[in-house]
């Protein structure tokens, strides 16, 4: 796996082992609530703790949580596989919590248990401040308390939220993003404000993880016709765990429309094809495509970048099986810039001394 | 700004050498009152005091404002004033004459009572939409085939129209819009499936309609150019479920036509489907085959609006990954987004396919 030595891994998952671990980082108030109201811990259903997807088999340790320690992250990633840098993101469901003073206070927590128990422990790590979205100003106000901790390299939101992300509300958040240099990640889940399919809430929870796929499209769409990037033309968008295949043609069609129906959108003046090879970035696992190079070739063509990729393993979920690979196709140079290059280009604050 | 080009002289693709059939046409009745002698006195009431009652706030026009007034081309108004699509001569003179339309199919949409919160309501107009369709239009012009409009959240009164139409031949499909208020696969709807699949009719999911949910998984969007785009992720998510509560295993002779939903996204639908298979699979032990397969057995699309990529042949990589027998020629008449056929489909693409897409594939799905 010499292609994959150095490489900046740009979607790693600690998984929080229980509301205790947070309680440390709580204020008294919340700290009391959770055993007082007998909460049952923020574990999602976009990553249920005990499915196939959300922990591959051969992470699930015999005994104890897993993705839980720093140790389990050397043992299982960083040290077989050589990465240099690595990106965490936990999902725990802080960012669904209903009562807004509650969710700003169990966001500092979880941002702080990041920065204690995983950030401190390695230097090979960074991280994503994860935002309370449902009141802009707590989102400010995290970024604000956050940002000058340079291991903080970008700041997270789930794809389904409350209202499309390009709403104006949202722009104070965008305008903190910009002035300290952060790219706004999206990851893959919901806030389950709305049912994860635009036609109601299905069946499977196999229907819950496909929905993803319309989520960053809708999610996109906001943020382009509400003219997100007009207004904050530097803004970095980092899709995570959204998949690659879907976007030319979704592209396709939303500037086809959008010459049709440009009236409505009137500041949006440039195609959103050429905003998004600008702005926007995408990890590469799960890289839903055929295993065939000429398929693969070819939707790197249609994707009409190749500083766009950003090379993940979305430890510990279940996107591949043994060492990692990439998609057939994938000749050295554009491996060594999926793999190094579009992420130090990304991220301005990853610091540079221990990339080869 | 919109404007009408100058109009183009009459003619027809010189591909179209297997026919030329048109799947999405749209006709209008000229006032409510049109479908009249085919409901109840207690509808007639209902239909003339409070109109369609769609999951949406608006009691006349839609959520989000069209490019168009009506979404039509303006030379659509008939001569003396009428709305587009209203008048059958005026029609056949614009456009099948005009193009050498072989076949059209007919699609109803609003007012049409589909997806109306009111079910009874919805089966009542249902009836009279389809009895209009065959007087007002097939009756005068053999080049119609009409569609059965049902009132698809009442599924057994679904299942009831489309038994009542299946044996007759101047019905070629069963009419569904995509938005519906449970994601499509879901049991609830399997009676509707079962049906069509007796009569032996294929189900046409025509682009639009109000779930009753917001328009994305991440709440309301602000702008038509959004909703346009969210067509093709309500279709998605509908495929994903027909795959996934497996629909297409359990009626095997189940044949899909998605109209006017786009169909770039399709491959990458399929493709994320099988990738994510083995890892999701463990709760789906009714599924035995790779949703890939499935998609491509049971699903056709329409050509309208037709994807535009940068590069054209870009274009024919993504027909070639959904099947070239799988793309049916639409116009859309008399929307503005209406696709010319000798224009739409572009002259890149291989003559037998273009010649497949305007003709074959239909008559093989249609059985024409």
């Amino acid at each position: 796996m010499n292609w994959l030595q150095g490489a900046i891994d740009a979607d790693l998952h600690p998984m929080v082992p229980g509301l205790q671990a947070l309680v440390p980082y709580l204020p008294p108030l919340w700290r009391d609530q959770i055993a007082q109201r007998g909460m049952e811990g923020f574990d999602t259903q976009a990553f249920p703790p005990n499915s196939p997807k959300t922990v591959r088999a051969d992470w699930r340790p015999a005994a104890g949580p897993p993705a839980a320690t720093i140790g389990q992250l050397r043992d299982q990633v960083l040290d077989p596989w050589g990465i240099a840098r690595g990106i965490i993101t936990p999902l725990y469901g802080v960012q669904l919590v209903f009562n807004e003073d509650m969710a700003q206070a169990f966001t500092a927590a979880l941002n702080d248990w990041t920065r204690a128990e995983w950030l401190d422990r390695d230097p090979r790590l960074a991280a994503s401040i994860v935002l309370p979205m449902f009141n802009p100003e707590h989102a400010v106000a995290e970024i604000e308390r956050l940002a000058p901790d340079p291991r903080f390299v970008q700041a997270m939101v789930l794809v389904m939220g409350e209202t499309p992300l390009g709403r104006r509300h949202n722009w104070p958040i965008f305008e903190a993003l910009v002035r300290h240099d952060l790219p706004l990640a999206i990851h893959a889940g919901s806030t389950y404000r709305n049912p994860v399919t635009s036609l109601g809430w299905p069946s499977w929870y196999a229907e819950d993880y496909a929905a993803n796929q319309q989520a960053f499209q809708s999610t996109l769409a906001s943020l382009i016709t509400e003219g997100t990037f007009q207004k904050f033309p530097t803004l970095k968008v980092v899709l995570l765990e959204s998949g690659v295949s879907w976007l030319p043609a979704f592209l396709w069609r939303l500037s086809k429309t959008w010459k049709g129906v440009r009236f409505e959108v009137p500041w949006l003046q440039r195609s959103p094809l050429e905003i998004v090879r600008e702005n926007v970035r995408l990890s590469i696992q799960p890289f839903d495509a055929p295993d065939d190079a000429e398929t693969v070739q070819r939707l790197m063509d249609h994707l009409g970048s190749d500083e766009m990729l950003l090379w993940s393993s979305d430890w510990p979920h279940w996107q591949f099986d043994g060492p990692p690979r990439l998609p057939p196709g994938i000749g050295p140079d554009l491996a060594r810039k999926i793999c190094i290059e579009n992420a130090r280009a990304t991220y301005s604050r990853l610091s540079q001394e221990a990339l080869p | 700004m919109n404007v009408i080009r100058p109009q183009a002289a009459p003619g027809r693709p010189l591909a179209a050498t297997q026919g030329l059939i048109d799947v999405d046409i749209h006709p209008r009745p000229t006032s409510l009152h049109d479908y009249d002698p085919w409901l109840s006195q207690e509808m007639r009431d209902r239909l003339h005091t409070y109109g369609m009652r769609p999951r949406h706030g608006f009691s006349k026009g839609p959520p989000y404002f069209k490019a168009m007034p009506l979404a039509c081309r303006k030379d659509a108004w008939t001569p003396e004033g009428g709305v587009p699509a209203s008048d059958p001569a005026f029609m056949a003179r614009q456009h099948l004459d005009f193009h050498g339309v072989d076949v059209g199919v007919l699609n109803p949409l609003q007012p049409s009572g589909q997806g109306d919160q009111n079910n009874a309501f919805s089966a009542a107009m249902a009836f009279a939409v389809n009895e209009w369709q065959l007087h007002r239009w097939v009756a005068g012009d053999d080049r119609l085939r009409a569609s059965v409009v049902v009132p698809y959240e009442d599924p057994e009164a679904s299942a009831r129209e489309i038994r009542l139409r299946g044996g007759d031949p101047r019905f070629c499909q069963v009419l569904l819009m995509s938005r519906t208020s449970h994601p499509l696969g879901n049991p609830k709807y399997w009676p509707i499936f079962e049906a069509a699949q007796e009569v032996g009719l294929p189900i046409g999911i025509h682009a639009f309609g109000y779930s009753g949910w917001a328009m994305t998984n991440g709440g309301w969007p602000s702008f038509y150019i959004e909703e346009v785009s969210e067509h093709a992720t309500s279709c998605q998510s509908l495929v994903n479920s027909l795959v996934l509560e497996g629909a297409l295993e359990r009626f095997p002779g189940l044949k899909i036509v998605l109209i006017e939903c786009g169909f770039g996204w399709l491959p990458s639908v399929a493709w994320r489907l099988d990738k994510h298979f083995p890892s999701l699979r463990h709760e789906l032990p009714h599924l035995k085959r790779l949703p890939s397969e499935q998609i491509r057995e049971h699903i056709w699309v329409s050509t309208q609006p037709i994807e535009e990529p940068p590069r054209p042949e870009q274009l024919l990589d993504c027909m070639d990954w959904i099947g070239w027998d799988r793309i049916l020629y639409a116009s859309d008449y008399p929307h503005w987004d209406f696709d010319d056929p000798r224009t739409a489909i572009p002259t890149h693409i291989p003559e037998a396919h273009r010649a497949a897409i305007f003709g074959a594939n239909a008559r093989r799905v249609y059985g024409f």
